[in-house]
Order: structure tokens, then sequence, then C-alpha cells
């Protein structure tokens, strides 16, 4: 690892101040991506400044319907949280389902959008929960922030604070890990809003990140049953191909992994 | 380099390190306890997993600056009075390991584990939560019977004394 200097926020105030002194600093949340970056020298902040401390970006808070996920609340909260359960089990089952228990409990769902894995887990959710990212400065539709491969609308400096979103009536995440890493070969997260309306968030397939589903969506509003799925094709043109499955075999998965989170929801 | 001050083991301890030295490194260099490993450059095999605050982490990818002001457990701080841990036990007696190499990181998986689930943990679970540990010698099934049955003995224990 390249030699770096550590500084440790109280607030997020701070934080944005010791950003703007370093020449090229790097935010440091759970670091689950980040360390490992850095170890392998494909990182070299000059700085990092840790948010892991700051209080007001930390904990999940349930209103009737609405959620809001402090960015540096870890996995392990998320799917530990019995008042997520209670109106949206399905985002507790995938932060439950990210990496292995260790890496849960430091791992954040912040570091997690703002990093914008293409095989990654919530940026899917965060598409068909039409959520809210919220920074220090503005908040931005999901739609509108997931713009590439490890890319986002964040700016210089920009902190993410928080997410916001509507539980929806129904919804369910499924993934197909790559055995190795478990990262998702192809995951796909369903949600149905009370007037019928569907999202389709799918990760780990797509060649330029995470997309929605405009087919798989039109199918399941007009019939929200697995059967719906079998007749929409899947474009394999646009889905990434590796050493691990081509993009005919991710296609397949996208249908099957949505079938199966119509099923479980 | 920082001054860094931690409670390792129940004990407060300070160590001059860089601002970029892993916590694994300063367990192991500055404080020579070595029963923590490296097994890895992914994250992945869980040979260097301690408790920080409580919780089971991967201390090669965690900074000691990071971890400054926590309270990080050990292999070495599980033992009491010379008696082995419940769960230490538990893999001798079930030849829960072969070369040792994953036995600490092992073992400290085992014990986050068992603390959050109680004699509820059911085999499923283990393998589950075993992912983020690998072991090339095992093939995992003695290590799987240890922690079920050091699960079993802890939460009757926990009963008895109730
Ligand atoms: C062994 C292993 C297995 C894993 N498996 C999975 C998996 O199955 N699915 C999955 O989705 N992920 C997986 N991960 C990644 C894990 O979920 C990470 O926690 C996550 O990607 C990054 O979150 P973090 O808090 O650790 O962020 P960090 O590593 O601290 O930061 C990541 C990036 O985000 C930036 N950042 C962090 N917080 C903020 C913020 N609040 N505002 C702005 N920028 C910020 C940082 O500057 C950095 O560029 C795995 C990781 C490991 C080590
Ligand atoms: S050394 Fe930490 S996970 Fe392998
Ligand atoms: S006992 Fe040898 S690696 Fe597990």
């Amino acid at each position: 690892m390249y030699q770096t200097n550590y500084h440790r926020a109280a607030s997020i105030q701070e934080a944005v101040q010791m950003m703007g002194a370093a020449t090229e600093g790097k935010y440091l949340s759970g670091g689950m991506t980040l360390i490992p970056t850095m170890r392998l020298r494909l990182a070299a902040p000059s700085d990092l400044v840790d948010l892991r401390r700051i209080a007001e970006l930390k904990g999940i808070a349930v209103d009737g319907r609405s959620v809001r996920i402090g960015a540096a609340t870890t996995h392990e909260e998320v799917a530990t949280s019995s008042a997520l359960r209670a109106i949206c089990p399905s985002i507790c089952g995938l932060a439950g389902h990210i990496g292995d228990p260790a890496v849960r409990h430091m791992g954040t769902i912040g570091g997690s959008i703002a990093n914008n894995d293409p095989a990654a887990d919530y940026p899917a959710a965060m598409l068909a929960l039409d959520a809210v990212i919220v920074t220090d400065r503005r908040e931005i539709k999901a739609a509108a922030f997931f713009t590439g491969l490890f890319e986002t609308a964040l700016e210089e400096g920009e902190i993410i604070t928080a997410v916001r979103f509507d539980a929806p009536a129904k919804a369910a995440y499924q993934k197909f890990p790559n055995p190795a890493s478990r990262y998702a070969m192809a995951g796909v997260f369903v949600a149905r809003r009370d007037n019928g309306d569907v999202r389709v968030g799918v990760t780990g397939a797509g060649s330029s990140g995470v997309f929605r589903h405009p087919g798989l969506e039109a199918a399941l509003s007009a019939n929200w049953s697995p059967d719906a799925v079998a007749n929409v094709t899947v474009d394999a043109s646009d889905l990434l191909t590796d050493l691990h499955a081509s993009a005919a075999y991710r296609a397949n998965l996208v249908r099957v992994m949505t079938k199966r989170a119509v099923a479980a929801a | 380099m920082a001054k860094i001050t931690m409670t390792v083991n129940g004990r407060q301890v300070s160590g001059v390190c860089e601002d970029r030295t892993l916590l694994v490194h300063f367990i192991r260099e500055n404080l020579g306890l070595t029963g923590t490993h490296v097994g890895c450059d992914t994250s992945q095999c869980g040979a260097c997993v301690v408790h920080m605050d409580g919780q089971s982490v991967k201390s090669c990818s965690i900074l000691a600056a990071q971890a400054a002001g926590s309270s990080v457990i050990t292999i070495e701080g599980l033992a009491q009075n010379g008696e082995l841990h419940p769960v230490q036990a538990a893999f001798k007696a079930h030849h829960g390991l072969q070369c040792g190499f994953c036995t600490p990181g092992m073992v400290m998986t085992a014990v986050d584990m068992i603390q959050r689930h109680g004699s509820a943990l059911d085999e499923a679970t283990v393998r589950a939560e075993l992912e983020g540990n690998i072991c090339r010698c095992t093939g995992y099934h003695n290590i799987v019977k240890a922690i079920l049955a050091a699960a079993h003995e802890m939460g009757g224990a926990r009963q008895a004394a109730e």
C-alpha cells in the first residue's frame, strides 16, 4: 500500500473541510472496498477522511412507510433492523447476503452506493425502490445517480449522507452469486407499488452497470406472476461477457432471477 | 507516523505506526501477538479475523488508525486463567483443525456467530456464515461440528447459570 494520511472526522462539516484541504483525498467508510483496493495498489489517495464515527450518518429511521438509512449504516445493521424488516424485508435480506459476516460488520450502504460496483447489490435495490440519494448538498434520484461502471453523479468532495425511499407493497431480491467471490453474476430486485406499478433493477449483468428493465417491468405490471416473465426477451447485446459467464448466459439468469424474485416477494 | 492507542484483550496498548499500517500488522508486529494470521490479499480467507467493539472483522482490511480507541479481542484473548474457551476446546475435541493456519480466524468467527445466534445456531447458518473463512485442510465438516457443539454447550451453560 502507498503512503497515505488518515483523518477522522467528527461531523459532516469537518469531513468536508478535511477533504478540501487534501490534495487527492478519498472518504473512507467501512473500507471494505477501498482498503483492499489500496492494498493492491490500485488506488493511492493522499488522504483518507474516515466517516465511520460521524453520528449524523448513522441509523435507520422508519416513519409509517417512509424509510431513511444513514450512509454509514452497516450491512449488518440493515440486515437485522426489525423496524425495516416489518415494512421492507427485501432490503434486509439483500444486506444479509452481502459478502460474509465480517464484511457486513464494516461495509456500509453509503460506501456501496458511492462505489457503484457493477456487481454490487444495493444499486439494484435503489433503482427498483425509486430511492433518493441524499448528499451534503442536494438530493439525487437513483435513476440519475448511477451513471456507469464505478461512476456516479457525485461531485468532488460530495458526501452521501443517507438514502430515502417508500416501502413498496411487495418486493424481493434474488442473486446468482459467483461461486468464488459471491458478488452477483446477475441480481434482480423487483418492487411493486399499491397502484400496480412495478420496477425491476438488475445488477451484475449490464455492461454499463446497474439498469432497469422496461420489458420485464411492463410484463409484471400487466400480470404480477412468475409466469409473466416467460415470454419477455432480455437482450444480451447490452450485457457483460467475462471469464465467469457469457452475455447470453447472463440474459437467461436475469429472467430466472426475476421469476424467483417475484415468487419470493 | 502516529501514536495509536486501543484496548487489546482488555489491556490498553499504544504503538507508533504509519497511517497506512493495517490492523493485522499492528497486532502482529507492534504488539507481538502472532496468533492472528494473514492468508490472502483479497479479503476472502478470514485467517485475520479479530473482534472489534464486539463484532468480527477482517483485520487485514482495516487500518490500525481506524481501530484507534476501539476494543479489540484476538485469539490470544479467549482463554481465561489457562483454560481454553469453549469454542477452542470444541475445535480440539472434534478435530476441527489440521495444519491450524485458518484456526484462529475460524475460532474468532465462530465465537461471533454464537454470540449472535446463541444455541439456536443450526448447521445451515454455520455453513452460510463461514463464507468468509477458507480452510485448505479439513473440508469443513469437523469445523461445523465443533461450532455446533460449542454453541450447544455455551447455550446449555448459560441456561444452567440462569
Ligand atoms: C470479501 C468481500 C466480499 C464482498 N461481497 C460483496 C457482495 O456480495 N455484494 C456487494 O454488494 N458488495 C460486496 N462487497 C463490498 C462491500 O459491500 C463494501 O462494503 C461496499 O462495496 C463498500 O462500502 P464501504 O462502506 O466498505 O466503503 P469504502 O470501501 O469505505 O468506500 C468505497 C468508496 O465509496 C466512497 N465513499 C464511502 N462512503 C461515502 C460517502 N458517504 N459519500 C461519498 N463517498 C463515499 C469512498 O471514497 C470509496 O471510493 C464485498 C467486499 C469484500 C471485501
Ligand atoms: S488475510 Fe484477511 S481475509 Fe485473508
Ligand atoms: S486447518 Fe489447515 S487451513 Fe484450515
